[in-house]
């Protein structure tokens, strides 16, 4: 016996595959990304220290997502390759946030209609530019679409709330101090409307593209250095202007082996900035 | 950068899961990028510039690279101020001999492979894994090599774990071989080496060993004609890394006028050198 052929509606098909798409992601933790006076700073409520919601794409761009880890996980792979060859076949200075937007966009929205089922996932792709104005924060959704946020962007389960408070209380030059304390304030508090929760450092992913560092700008920040700058109490209000001592992969901050200038190593030679 | 019914897409070679090597990810999507998958026409060579020595000296708690900033094609100088050592990531350096087009394609490639892979992994390959990565770069440059457009480096880096300088050269089939104390490549190696043979002793000092690796130079271009010397007059230097725990750092300008200084003013009266 064949099944009945039923008749579904394209505008009924594509608002199912909307309505997964956005459960999937409502169930997750939201993500916060917000301009500071000397870059881009991320607030995602993650306590793994491996599974990343947030990560580096290419000397000025970062990459911050929600929603099903395997599938974002997948186009942050793909955000990397993609800037690697094109800053590999061009040059390092034409790789940028809008054409991965864009790469992102066509393929979210190909896979929106033509797969059997939606990418369960909201991205944001940003890049720090040389003064704030320069700063692009683009965020796009499961269907393909793409928006050009200034200053800030919240996304994940409870990020319309989140967003009306940015609305209210975001400036343009907070230092990283405020701005990390204003995105942890409005991640902590209860969509429903009862009690905010404390978000500790432990709880908490930071990261940001610095507008002052050479090259790779983006740096993770942890420990004693995120609980510093998350205090109200404590003075620090920004990232060390160098890197940590500590032998190894320095891509987080923790502020607790400070290196001093002349000790910074160099990943080319100075007076070229552009390689072989 | 695809073309066809879904332009703009990232294609499926984008999205596929497994590798983090960026050469196996233009292998399979643009192969015409890399530089060993060019055919060339059978038969022929061709005459291109070529880059010359290379010299590293380990020193306790580092190594040392340092190369002459000459490229030459037949008899005539190419070029006199070519970089021909390269970071290619924070603990790690890259000395480049052979068809110098090449190798400065290459170590752009494995520049951008190691980044590629810290960023996809969030840690940072081992310095065993980086040489054998250049390893199988060198390897599938065979068919080029054998055309007469062959790429011979020397690898030198840092090893976090063992916290030691250690050195890997390479011969153009790709073999690559553990070397202790120093090492050197390039048509002026042979003087070099035995320069430096006869001057390296434990315990060296990072600044003894760039003074070292400057007199290897002065040494090798003193007896080989495409090594370039130290050019007091154009102020040209050669390119010295010191590679420690602290990651890689290039002398400059003004420390190596003073080095090179030093060991021509010793040289005076003395064509020997140091001994």
């Amino acid at each position: 016996m064949s099944s009945m052929p039923f008749y579904v509606s394209p505008e009924q098909l594509m608002k199912d595959r909307a309505d997964y798409a956005r459960k999937g992601i409502a169930r997750g933790r939201s993500v916060v990304v917000l301009g500071y006076d000397k870059g881009i700073a991320f607030v995602a409520e993650n306590p793994s220290r491996a599974l990343h919601k947030v990560s580096e794409i290419y000397d000025r761009i970062a990459f911050a997502a929600v929603g099903k880890y395997n599938e974002f996980e997948n186009l942050r792979v793909a955000g990397v390759r993609y800037a690697d060859l094109r800053g590999y076949s061009y040059d390092r200075t034409d790789v940028t946030a809008r054409g991965l937007a864009n790469a992102y966009a066509q393929t979210l929205g190909t896979v929106f209609t033509q797969e059997s089922k939606p990418y369960e996932v909201e991205i944001v792709v940003a890049e720090v530019g040389d003064s704030a104005d320069d700063d692009q924060i683009y965020r796009l959704t499961y269907d393909g679409s793409v928006a050009d946020e200034r200053g800030f962007v919240a996304m994940g389960g409870a990020a319309e709330p989140i967003e009306t408070g940015l609305k209210e209380r975001w400036e343009p030059g907070l230092t990283l101090g405020d701005a990390l304390r204003l995105a942890v304030d409005l991640l902590a508090k209860d969509p429903a409307g009862g009690a905010s929760r404390t978000l500790g450092a432990g709880q908490l992913e930071v990261a940001v593209l610095d507008r002052e560092r050479p090259r790779r700008t983006f740096r993770r920040i942890g420990g004693g250095l995120l609980e510093a700058l998350l205090s109200p109490e404590d003075p620090t209000h920004d990232i060390p202007a160098e890197d940590e001592a500590t032998p190894g992969h320095h891509d987080t901050l923790t502020g607790e082996s400070p290196r001093d200038e002349s000790t910074n190593p160099q990943t080319q030679r100075p007076q070229e900035q552009d390689g072989p | 950068m695809t073309t066809g019914a879904d332009a703009g897409r990232l294609s499926a070679a984008y999205l596929a899961t497994g590798s983090s090597s960026f050469t196996d990810f233009v292998g399979a999507h643009a192969p015409h990028l890399l530089p060993s998958r060019r055919a060339l026409p059978a038969g022929s060579t061709l005459e291109a510039p070529h880059g010359t020595t290379i010299v590293t000296v380990t020193y306790d708690g580092g190594v040392v690279m340092a190369g002459d900033r000459r490229a030459t094609m037949g008899n005539i100088i190419a070029n006199r101020d070519m970089e021909k050592v390269f970071a290619a990531d924070e603990y790690s350096a890259v000395g480049i001999a052979g068809t110098a087009g090449i190798a400065i394609e290459l170590v752009k490639l494995f520049q951008v492979e190691l980044e590629h892979y810290e960023k996809i992994e969030g840690t940072l390959l081992s310095l065993e894994g980086k040489a054998n990565r250049l390893a199988s770069m060198i390897r599938a440059n065979l068919a080029m090599a054998m055309q007469g457009l062959a790429v011979v480096p020397l690898f030198a880096g840092y090893d976090l774990d063992r916290q030691v300088g250690r050195i890997f050269s390479y011969d153009v089939t790709g073999g690559c071989y553990e070397e202790h104390d120093h090492h050197s490549v390039g048509s002026g190696s042979l003087f070099a080496r035995g320069a430096m043979k006869k001057l390296w002793r434990p315990g060296l000092t990072a600044d003894e060993a760039v003074s070292l690796a400057v007199e290897a130079l002065y040494d090798a271009a003193d007896d080989d004609s495409a090594t370039g010397g130290p050019d007091i007059g154009r102020r040209i230097w050669p390119t010295v890394a010191v590679v420690g725990v602290q990651g890689v750092a290039f002398r400059s300008d003004e420390q190596l006028r003073g080095t090179v200084e030093a060991v021509v003013a010793a040289r005076q009266g003395n064509p020997g050198g140091a001994r």
